[in-house]
């Protein structure tokens, strides 16, 4: 991948809504390539989507989110892709990764309260042929998330006017 | 008992009602307030949350997290004492490296390096060591505000030589050369500059090397922004130019590059005669620098500490083309900075003074920036605004200042 669409997608994770025209100037780019590059990226799916980060906790229905440890029998010719697709078709799940180690998958999972999680692993995932067994963690607290610090502290220290 | 209690208290009410000021040394009386400390009180004053600044002189990043680390880890492992008043062998050796590969300078740890209180404190030793009455200390301007109250302090003169825009700011040979005298004896250059953004490049230094050769100079030369250049010339340290090490103390820190502004971690080169007096004078006054900082600077030169500081320095320059075209699209005139975090735009064509726009912007248009005026000579009819605050804030600035403008006009 070329220098400038790392540049631009180094600004667009930190803040989305930046203008083709304001990333231009900030990269010294010409706005035409700027707005055609982010047009590929889009195009390529390596910008899949803008989408906003929230901290959960703050909004009144609080959601229960978990770390679930899944050990599976991997299929024939295909590995994990075919227990990973069907477990990360459901909504609730957020993310799955295939893990190296005493493991198999890692899966993220939300739901509208620790019921709701429960009946999930013990209804869903746990009866899926290959799956061998499960682990659940419930996260208490995010701390941060995707490079990004849910803690809210005033980071600017500085006095207004300094020579 | 009861007479020693009293004693104190009568005392303070003599000097309430006679004053103090007789008892000043004239030096000190000499030295005028800061402009920037009355700009300050206006801002600080105000208590209005909504105020963005540009008006800082320091990074809005924090030191990073792996030097603020190891710092604590030397808290912890008890490493609160003195060390060498010239500051930690290994920091020494680690600034000599750090300078020999990133401007081609070559000094001795052993004792051509002083690890200094900031680079402030290089400036001052460097003064208080070369100064006698009388001496003409050439500083051009606009610059840092403290160079001319040194000077005054060790009894020199400040002989300001005024630069422009249209020269974007640089020292030209002429001018240097007009200002020199018999009596003239140090040239301080700060490039980068604070407050304008300029820079020298080696063509640009030449001429000027050997006006200092001819007239026997000395260079005091606050490379603190040295790091912060930004169009493809890199920043070319005065003492690296053809014969003129031995006639330049370089000073410099950790400061701006670094994001350590707090920490108060400066250092300063030369000749082992000059700094073995500055580091007399060093060693009797400070001791040494604070053995905290000197942790954190040495872990600042470090493989990892350098990556920290090449990320900052591209977030920098993405904000400097931001303001600068910001500032033009609105109709002011601004020089390209290519160096330091500062745009140094021009308001002459609003009719105001610096001081006027300045503090008109603060209390209309809720954005504070420091009045051109303040660094002296040349700095009228600009503002010095810096960038180093986040993309949105410095949107919401732009904003602000083009509505004030507007305003202006109509």
């Amino acid at each position: 991948m070329n220098q400038l669409k790392l540049s631009i997608l180094d600004l667009l994770k930190e803040d989305a809504r930046l203008s083709a025209a304001t990333i231009a100037t900030m990269l010294g780019a010409a706005e035409a390539d700027v707005t055609s590059a982010i047009a590929e990226m889009e195009q390529e799916h390596v910008i899949v989507k803008y989408a906003t980060v929230v901290n959960w906790s703050k909004v009144s229905d609080e959601t229960v989110t978990a770390l679930i440890e899944v050990e599976c029998t991997p299929e024939r010719g295909r590995g994990f892709e075919s227990i990973a697709e069907r477990i990360y078709l459901y909504p609730e799940v957020k993310s799955v990764f295939l893990m190296s180690g005493a493991y198999d998958l890692c899966v993220e999972i939300e739901g509208k309260n620790l019921k709701e999680v429960a009946s999930f692993v013990s209804n869903k995932l746990s009866t899926i042929e290959s799956v061998i067994s499960t682990k659940t963690f419930f996260i208490l607290k995010k701390y941060k998330q995707d490079g990004i610090v849910f803690e809210e502290f005033e980071d600017d220290h500085r006095m207004p006017v300094s020579p | 008992m009861i007479k020693n209690e009293e004693k104190p208290q009568m005392q303070v009410e003599r000097s309430a009602a006679s004053g103090m000021q007789h008892h000043l040394a004239a030096s000190a009386r000499a030295i005028p307030p800061s402009g920037i400390r009355r700009f300050f009180d206006l801002v600080s004053a105000s208590k209005d949350k909504d105020i963005i600044t540009l008006g800082v002189g320091e990074p809005d990043f924090v030191t990073p997290w792996r030097v603020r680390d190891a710092a604590v880890y030397a808290l912890e492992k008890g490493k609160t004492q003195y060390t060498s008043n010239a500051g930690m062998p290994e920091l020494r050796e680690a600034i000599a490296g750090y300078l020999q590969s990133g401007f081609n300078v070559k000094y001795d740890p052993a004792n051509e390096i002083l690890v200094t209180v900031g680079g402030s404190e290089g400036i001052d030793l460097a003064l208080r060591a070369l100064i006698e009455p009388g001496d003409e200390i050439l500083i051009p301007e606009p610059c840092y505000v403290s160079y001319s109250p040194i000077t005054t302090l060790g009894g020199g003169v400040h002989v300001g030589i005024e630069t422009f825009a249209e020269d974007q700011f640089k020292l030209t040979a002429e001018s240097l050369r007009a200002a020199i005298t018999p009596k003239s004896k140090v040239l301080i250059l700060c490039y980068p500059s604070n407050p304008t953004g300029a820079i020298m490049t080696y063509e640009d230094l030449l001429p000027i090397a050997k006006i200092v050769e001819e007239h026997d100079l000395i260079v005091i030369s606050d490379e603190i922004y040295a790091e912060l250049t930004f169009t493809g010339q890199k920043h070319v340290s005065f003492a690296s130019l053809p014969g003129m090490k031995d006639r330049t103390i370089l000073v410099s820190g950790f400061s701006k590059a670094f994001a350590m502004t707090g920490w108060r971690m400066g250092y300063a080169c030369g000749h082992p005669d000059l700094i073995g007096a500055m580091l007399r004078i060093h060693q009797y006054t400070i001791m040494c620098a604070p053995i905290m900082g000197q942790v954190a600077a040495l872990e600042s030169l470090t493989k990892g500490g350098l990556e920290e500081k090449d990320r900052m320095m591209e977030s920098y320059n993405q904000r400097r083309r931001l303001v600068v075209q910001g500032f033009r699209d609105m109709g002011l005139e601004c020089h390209e900075p290519q160096g330091a975090f500062y745009a140094f735009p021009s308001i002459r064509s609003t009719g105001l003074t610096s001081e006027q726009f300045a503090e008109r912007l603060v209390l209309e248009a809720k954005v504070a920036a420091v009045p051109g005026n303040v660094f002296g000579k040349g700095g009228e009819g600009f503002l010095r605004c810096c960038y180093a605050t986040s993309v949105a804030q410095l949107n919401e600035a732009l904003e602000r200042i083009h509505a004030f403008l507007r305003k202006l006009e109509s």
